[in-house]
């Protein structure tokens, strides 16, 4: 059944899309035991784009979001029909490395989650377990580069050494774009970056994430509506486990095809 | 009327306390708001019954024996009322056997003197008995005219409540400055007769001080070194079994193992924190001890059949529990969110474990090893049985050695004189016992409160 669904998307589906989009869903269907979260999602995710997914509570943005890097395999009931393309090579098809695919599609969470390290071993993490650095001029390069993509080198330039859980808020977001970033990754997942920040960390982070889009994917998924017309291109709503619409960003906004979508940006519903 | 009816009738009263406050909140209730809950004015009046009258008796029953003695000294005959007060007591116990009838002299002189003993216990139970429940039932009367709509019987009842709490709490302060305390004492007689210098650097350990001069071996010597050079042994042996064992049953179960299978390995890792450590024991003595000695036979090696070895390897297994399970807690609080982290940055399991989740519960770690440790130190029965008795001061475990409890065990078991400094040399070791496992514990609580708050 699931495989039938697959085929007639792939049918439907113009091969051209699949190749320009840098991650292409189709059908993807998730199962938490036997409650459903996701039903039948296709989407194309366009490189070097803010793509934000929106919708109420519950809807599957995050769950979906889960899916792209495959974080959800650490969830043991979770069960993920369907395929995900990055690249045109499905993620979940045999021979992926979840690993490597991890190392390509990065993540940043809700809440900031540095590690019990010093800054500078934060954001080294990532290239010492991927070997990205042959000496430690090199990562000491790659440190430096991370932390001033994220915008924080200049706060925290003098105190490398001292603990990443010591920084702000905001600044301890901004240390893991900044670890995320370190290891180049082509995506970078955001699973509402935001909501755990006050106003001025907030616009901070937007602003960066703007910045990234020069050289990163972006999918972000955002509870404020505002925060998805400020920073987006492409938006995708979703409601009851269901990809309702999605399109860009202004029409989204501006002229919903879907009367639910209407209704949600409107307050009506959510 | 005895202790036991007392209290019981006491108890009674104040349950009967409870039913008139709640019985009268209930009445004010109708037409007027209340404070608080009709139990708390139950509460509030059962306490004004109940606390007043038990306070009294604790002091009557304080003073009690006191002031019956005084008395009954003057019934004495005159040349026993002289005495010492150590011998007077002796008398006032014949007394109170022969007011008892369980005397097994028969002593007329002391008669009169048991006569006036027995008046005055029935009397003073008597009044005891009166004033106690006189005092019950005033508390009752008063409390309940104390009822009105305003009282705010809540806060006075969980103020008591509280302070009850805090006086348990402090029980155990007590407890710890008491056997200080005792402690102390017997390590000051002992540091006068030996001198602290020789009992901390002396490299021999004979605590058998002879009764009589000519006696063989009756030199004493205290040198407690390699006592404490045992204990370190062994401390040592049992962690490094315990430590590595205990440390990756608990990332097994904490990271590796799935529910169902955790489900029985916790369980059946915690049953061997309930062994009695005398059953270990004789399982290091009887067991493992042979097992090693046939074993160093086969290669040549000569193991005393109680040795180090044995007694650190079955303490080791022993200890197992202890670190796994405070392992296991911490390794399991460290934050998902961490490990997710780790995950999405494309690491590997065994890469999230040794470089995100045990660094971050390294603190916590810490606090089980040093925990682990403490009771090491302090384990008797296993090398009671295992370890042997005498005092070699040597590095090679397939020999006997003989530990800081071992030697307390030994010098306090059977008849003792509590003047020779063999008996009170435990009384130092046991000092010394004490102040060592409570550094490490002090340390390792630091060390888990602050690993906590790195969460919280």
């Amino acid at each position: 059944m699931a495989l039938t669904a697959r085929r007639q998307v792939l049918e439907t589906e113009p091969l051209a899309t699949a190749k320009t989009a840098k991650v292409a869903a189709h059908g993807v269907t998730v199962f938490y035991a036997d409650k459903q979260a996701l039903e039948d999602v296709s989407m194309d995710i366009r490189g070097h784009e803010v793509t934000a997914l929106i919708g109420p509570s519950g809807c599957g943005k995050s769950t979906f979001l889960r899916c792209m890097n495959r974080m959800n395999d650490t969830i043991a009931i979770c069960r993920v029909e369907g395929e995900i393309l990055v690249d045109g090579v499905d993620i979940y098809g045999p021979g992926v490395d979840v690993v490597h695919l991890r190392a390509r599609i990065g993540m940043v969470f809700q809440k900031p989650n540095p590690f019990p390290k010093s800054i500078f071993e934060n954001v080294a993490y990532g290239p010492r377990i991927h070997g990205l650095a042959e000496n430690k001029v090199a990562l000491d390069d790659i440190v430096e580069t991370s932390l001033r993509r994220a915008g924080l080198w200049d706060e925290v330039k003098d105190r490398l050494n001292e603990a990443g859980t010591g920084l702000s808020g905001g600044q301890q977001q901004r240390l893991c774009i900044a670890r995320a970033i370190a290891v180049s990754p082509e995506v970078i997942l955001m699973d509402e970056p935001c909501s755990a920040l006050d106003p001025i960390a907030t616009a901070r982070i937007e602003e960066l994430i703007d910045e990234l889009r020069e050289k990163y994917t972006i999918v972000i998924v955002t509870h404020s509506m505002q925060q998805a017309a400020r920073v987006s291109q492409r938006t995708a709503f979703f409601h009851l486990g269901v990809l309702v619409e999605q399109g860009d960003t202004e029409q989204i906004f501006t002229n919903p095809v879907e009367k639910r979508t209407q209704d949600y940006i409107t307050g009506r519903i959510g | 009327m005895n202790l036991l009816t007392l209290t019981t009738a006491l108890l009674v009263l104040a349950a009967l306390a409870y039913r008139v406050g709640q019985r009268r909140a209930l009445r004010l209730r109708t037409d007027q708001r209340l404070a608080a809950l009709p139990s708390h004015y139950g509460a509030y009046v059962a306490l004004w019954c109940g606390l007043p009258a038990a306070a009294l008796l604790v002091l009557w029953l304080i003073g009690e024996s006191q002031i019956v003695r005084l008395l009954v000294v003057g019934a004495l005959p005159a040349e026993s009322q002289g005495l010492a007060p150590a011998q007077l007591d002796l008398v006032l116990d014949e007394v109170a056997r022969i007011a008892a009838g369980t005397n097994l002299f028969e002593d007329d002189s002391l008669a009169a003197a048991a006569a006036r003993y027995s008046a005055l216990r029935g009397i003073s139970d008597l009044a005891k008995a009166v004033v106690v429940m006189a005092a019950a039932v005033a508390g009752l009367v008063a409390g309940q005219h104390l009822v009105v709509a305003r009282l705010r019987a809540r806060d006075a009842v969980e103020r008591l409540v509280r302070g009850a709490l805090m006086a348990a709490s402090t029980m155990a302060i007590l407890g710890t400055i008491g056997i200080v305390a005792s402690m102390l004492l017997e390590t000051i007689r002992f540091f006068q007769q030996v001198s602290p210098l020789a009992f901390f650097t002396g490299l021999e350990w004979s605590p058998q001080t002879a009764i009589r001069a000519d006696q063989v071996g009756s030199s004493g010597a205290f040198g407690a070194i390699p006592v404490f050079a045992g204990t370190a042994m062994i401390t040592l042996i049992a962690m490094i079994v315990a430590v590595p064992i205990g440390l990756m049953a608990a990332i097994h179960t904490a990271e590796y193992a799935s529910p169902r299978a955790r489900a029985i390995i916790k369980p059946l890792l915690e049953v061997l924190a309930g062994i009695p450590t005398v059953v270990y024991g004789f399982f290091a003595a009887l067991t493992v001890g042979p097992t090693l000695r046939r074993l160093g036979d086969t290669i040549g090696l000569d193991v005393a059949s109680e040795s180090a070895l044995a007694a650190g390897l079955v303490m080791g297994v022993m200890i197992i529990p202890f670190v796994s399970s405070l392992s296991d807690d911490v390794i399991n609080a460290v934050p998902q969110a961490l490990r997710d982290g780790a995950y999405a940055l494309g690491s590997t399991q065994s890469e999230v474990i040794v470089r995100v989740v045990l660094p971050a519960a390294l603190h916590g770690i810490v606090g089980a090893v040093l925990l682990a440790v403490s009771r090491a130190i302090g384990e008797t029965m296993i090398v009671v049985m295992a370890a042997g008795l005498a005092a070699n001061l040597s590095a090679n475990p397939l020999q006997a050695t003989t530990t800081v409890t071992v030697q307390i065990a030994t010098l306090l078991v059977g008849d003792q004189v509590f003047d020779s400094a063999k008996t009170l040399a435990a009384f130092a070791l046991g000092m010394v016992l004490f102040m060592a496992t409570l550094g490490l514990n002090i340390i390792a609580l630091r060390v888990v409160t602050r690993y906590r708050q790195a969460y919280e």
